[in-house]
C-alpha cells in the first residue's frame, strides 16, 4: 500500500483498500470467468452428446481418435467422450451450486432479519436453530435428509443450500442489530419511513457487501457439498451428471482408466481453488470487518 | 464459574434436545414410519407389532415422548441389515473414526503448526509465501480428490500402501494423510494468523526489546497466548473432520462411522441413520461444550462469572 491511512471519524465503510489484483487473483477469476462460460454455452462447446455411446471405443486414453471424432480428455466405461460430459457436468454442478448459494444466502438473511428485527422470542429461536445447525455437519445433515425422504432434485437442491444459511443469518443479524442504532437509521424512521422501506431502502443496501462476500467465501463449501453427495452415489443420478458422479464413477476404473476421475476432479479442485483465492481478494477488498496481514 | 458451567450444560442438552426433535418432525413428514422404516415384504402382523411397539396408533405427542424415551436408552430399532440394535451397529464403527479423525488432526497439528507460526516469523517474505501457497493449495482440495490421487500414486503407481481395508496400522496411512492435509492447511492459515497477532502485542515487542531470541519469544510468550484460539479451532475443526471422515471413509473401506452412514443412507436403514445422527450430534455439542471448559481452565481472564467470548467465524 502506498497511501498512509490516516484515523478518521467518518471511515466509509467501502472503501478499497488494495485495488489491483495480484496475477494469481487475475488467473482465478479468469478461470472463474470461463467456468461461467461452459456452463452457460455447454450445448455449443460439447463435441459430443453427453449420454452417447460408443462401446466400441471404452476407456480409451485422452487424445485418442475413434469413430471420426477426437476424445481429448479420453472416454469412459461406455465409450462416452470425457471432455463432453464435463462440459455438461460443469453446468450442472455450477447450477446446483448457484442456486443452493441463493436459497442459503436469501433464507439465511431473511431470517437475520427476522431475529434482529423482531427480537424476543422469534430471536431466540432462530439463534436456537442457528446453533444447531452448527452443531450437526452439513453433509451429515443432507445425508439423513436423503435417506427420510428419498432423492430428487428439488430435495437435493434445497439441501445443497443448508451449508451455510447460519452464517447468514449470524452475520445479517449482527449488521442489523449494530446498523439500528446509527442516526441515518433513527432519522430514516423519525421521518415516519415504514419497516420494509427501512429494510429494502437502507439497511439491505448498507450490509450488502459483506452478505456478497459471504456468499463468495460459502460458495467453495456449497461446491464441494453437491460433489461430496454425487461422488458418494446420493447426489445427482444417471443419466443426470455432475462432477463428483463423474468423479464416483471414474473411481472404480482407476487401475485401467486414471482419466476419467482425474478430469473432473481437476475441474472441482480449481473451481474451489480459484473460488477462494477470489472471494479472500474480495473481501480484503470490501469488508471493512475482516483483518488484514 | 458454576452458573456458567451449568448454563452452557443445559444449552448444550437444548441443542441435543433440538436435534432429536429436529429428527422426529422430519421422519414424521416423510411418511407413516412403518412404511418407511420396514422393508415392503414386511408380513401384517409383524407391522403391527412394530406399530404397536413404537405407538404409532397413539396421539403425536404421545409418540414424541416414546421417541425420546427410547432416543435416551440408545434405542433406534433394528438395522435392516443384520437384525441387531442400530446403536451398536454405531459403537462398533465409532472406535475406527475416533482412531482416523485424532491420527488425521495429529498430522494436522504436527504439519500446520509449524508452517504456520514459521509464516508468521517470515511475514511477508518469501518463505511466507510459499507456505501460504502450499497451504491455500492443501484446504482447497476436494478430499475426495486427494484421496483418489493419493490411491493413484501409492497404492496402484508405487504399490507400496493399501488403498482399503483396516486389517493394519498400514492401512491406516493413506485415509489419515487423506484427511489430515486439507486440515493441515487451515491450520497453518490459522496459526499465522493467530501467531501475527499476538506478535504485534506490546509484552512481545517488549520481550524482543529485552533481547530475547525471537525464537524463545515465540515458545514462552506466543505459543501459551495462541492456545485459547487454537483450541476454539480445534472445537469447530471436529464438525469438518466428522463431515470428511464420510467420505474418507468410503473412498478406503474403512469401517467408521461416516462410512456407515453413507450404507444406511443408500440402503435406506433408518434406525442406523437417526442413531448415527443423533451420536455425532450429541460428539459435536459434547467436544464444543469440552472446549468451552478448557477455555475456562486455561483462560485466567474467564475464571468468573464472565460469559465465554463468541467463536471466530
Amino acid at each position: 500500500m502506498t497511501t498512509v491511512d490516516l484515523p478518521s471519524v467518518t471511515a466509509p465503510a467501502a472503501r478499497p483498500r488494495t485495488c489491483a489484483m495480484s496475477p494469481v487473483v487475475k488467473l482465478s477469476a479468469g478461470f472463474l470467468l470461463v467456468i461461467v462460460l461452459v456452463a452457460l454455452l455447454a450445448d455449443w462447446l460439447a463435441p459430443l452428446p453427453y449420454t452417447a455411446q460408443n462401446l466400441a471405443a471404452r476407456l480409451k486414453p485422452p487424445l485418442t481418435e475413434a469413430g471420426g471424432t477426437m476424445h481429448w480428455l479420453g472416454t469412459d466405461q461406455l465409450g462416452r467422450d470425457i471432455l463432453s460430459r464435463m462440459v455438461f457436468a460443469i453446468r450442472s454442478s455450477i447450477l446446483i451450486a448457484v442456486m443452493g448459494t441463493l436459497i442459503g444466502a436469501v433464507v439465511g438473511t431473511a431470517l437475520g432479519f427476522a431475529a434482529a428485527r423482531l427480537r424476543g422470542v422469534v430471536d431466540q429461536a432462530i439463534m436456537m436453530a442457528v446453533d444447531a445447525q452448527a452443531a450437526i455437519p452439513a453433509l451429515f445433515l443432507a445425508l439423513t435428509m436423503l435417506a427420510f425422504f428419498g432423492n430428487n432434485i428439488v430435495l437435493f437442491i434445497i439441501l445443497v443450500s443448508v451449508d451455510g444459511w447460519d452464517r447468514y443469518t449470524r452475520l445479517a443479524r449482527g449488521l442489523v442489530v449494530s446498523e439500528q442504532e446509527s442516526d441515518y437509521i433513527n432519522a430514516v424512521e423519525a421521518l415516519g419511513a415504514g419497516a420494509p422501506r427501512v429494510i429494502l431502502r437502507h439497511l439491505l443496501p448498507n450490509i450488502a457487501a459483506a452478505l456478497v462476500v459471504q456468499a463468495t467465501l460459502n460458495f467453495p463449501g456449497t461446491i464441494l457439498l453437491e460433489t461430496s453427495l454425487s461422488f458418494l452415489g446420493l447426489g445427482v443420478q444417471p443419466p443426470g451428471t455432475s462432477l463428483g458422479l463423474m468423479l464416483g464413477e471414474g473411481r472404480r476404473y482407476l487401475l485401467n482408466a486414471w482419466w476419467i476421475a482425474v478430469f473432473p476432479g481437476l475441474a472441482i479442485f480449481l473451481t474451489t481453488l480459484s473460488m477462494s483465492l477470489f472471494g479472500d481478494w474480495l473481501r480484503d477488498r470490501f469488508d471493512p470487518t475482516s483483518e488484514r496481514h | 464459574m458454576l452458573r456458567f458451567l451449568s448454563l452452557r450444560l443445559l444449552r448444550a442438552l437444548l441443542t441435543v434436545l433440538a436435534c432429536v426433535t429436529a429428527v422426529f418432525v422430519a421422519l414424521r413428514l416423510a411418511g407413516d414410519p412403518a412404511d418407511i422404516m420396514l422393508s415392503i415384504e414386511t408380513p401384517p402382523d409383524v407391522r403391527a407389532h412394530y406399530r404397536e411397539l413404537w405407538g404409532l396408533d397413539r396421539p403425536l405427542a404421545e409418540q414424541y415422548l416414546l421417541y425420546l424415551a427410547s432416543a435416551v436408552r440408545g434405542d433406534f430399532g433394528l438395522s435392516f441389515a443384520d437384525d441387531r440394535p442400530a446403536f451398536a451397529a454405531v459403537t462398533e464403527a465409532l472406535p475406527n473414526t475416533v482412531l482416523l479423525g485424532s491420527s488425521a488432526l495429529l498430522l494436522a497439528l504436527a504439519i500446520g503448526l509449524p508452517l504456520g507460526v514459521l509464516a508468521a516469523l517470515r511475514h511477508n517474505r518469501a518463505a511466507d509465501r510459499l507456505a501460504m501457497a502450499v497451504a491455500v493449495l492443501g484446504y482447497a482440495i476436494p478430499v475426495f480428490f486427494l484421496g483418489i490421487l493419493l490411491i493413484l500414486l501409492f497404492a496402484l503407481k508405487l504399490r507400496i500402501l493399501p488403498s482399503a481395508g483396516s486389517d493394519s496400522l498400514r492401512h491406516l496411512i493413506l485415509p489419515t494423510v487423506t484427511l489430515g492435509l486439507p486440515l493441515a492447511g487451515r491450520l497453518a492459515r490459522f496459526a499465522r494468523t493467530a501467531t501475527l497477532e499476538v506478535l504485534g502485542k506490546p509484552y512481545i515487542r517488549a520481550a524482543r526489546g529485552r533481547g530475547v531470541m525471537p525464537l524463545a519469544v515465540i515458545v514462552r510468550h506466543a505459543l501459551p497466548n495462541a492456545a485459547v484460539p487454537l483450541l476454539m479451532f480445534i472445537g469447530i475443526e471436529i464438525g469438518h473432520i466428522l463431515a470428511g471422515s464420510a467420505v474418507v471413509e468410503t473412498i478406503f473401506a474403512w469401517p467408521g462411522v461416516g462410512r456407515l452412514l453413507v450404507d444406511s443412507v443408500s440402503t435406506r436403514d433408518l434406525a442406523v441413520v437417526q442413531a448415527v445422527i443423533v451420536t455425532v450430534t450429541i460428539i459435536m455439542v459434547g467436544a464444543n461444550l469440552l472446549v468451552d471448559i478448557v477455555h475456562i481452565l486455561i483462560d485466567p481472564r474467564l475464571g468468573g462469572f464472565s460469559r465465554a467470548a463468541g467463536r471466530p467465524a
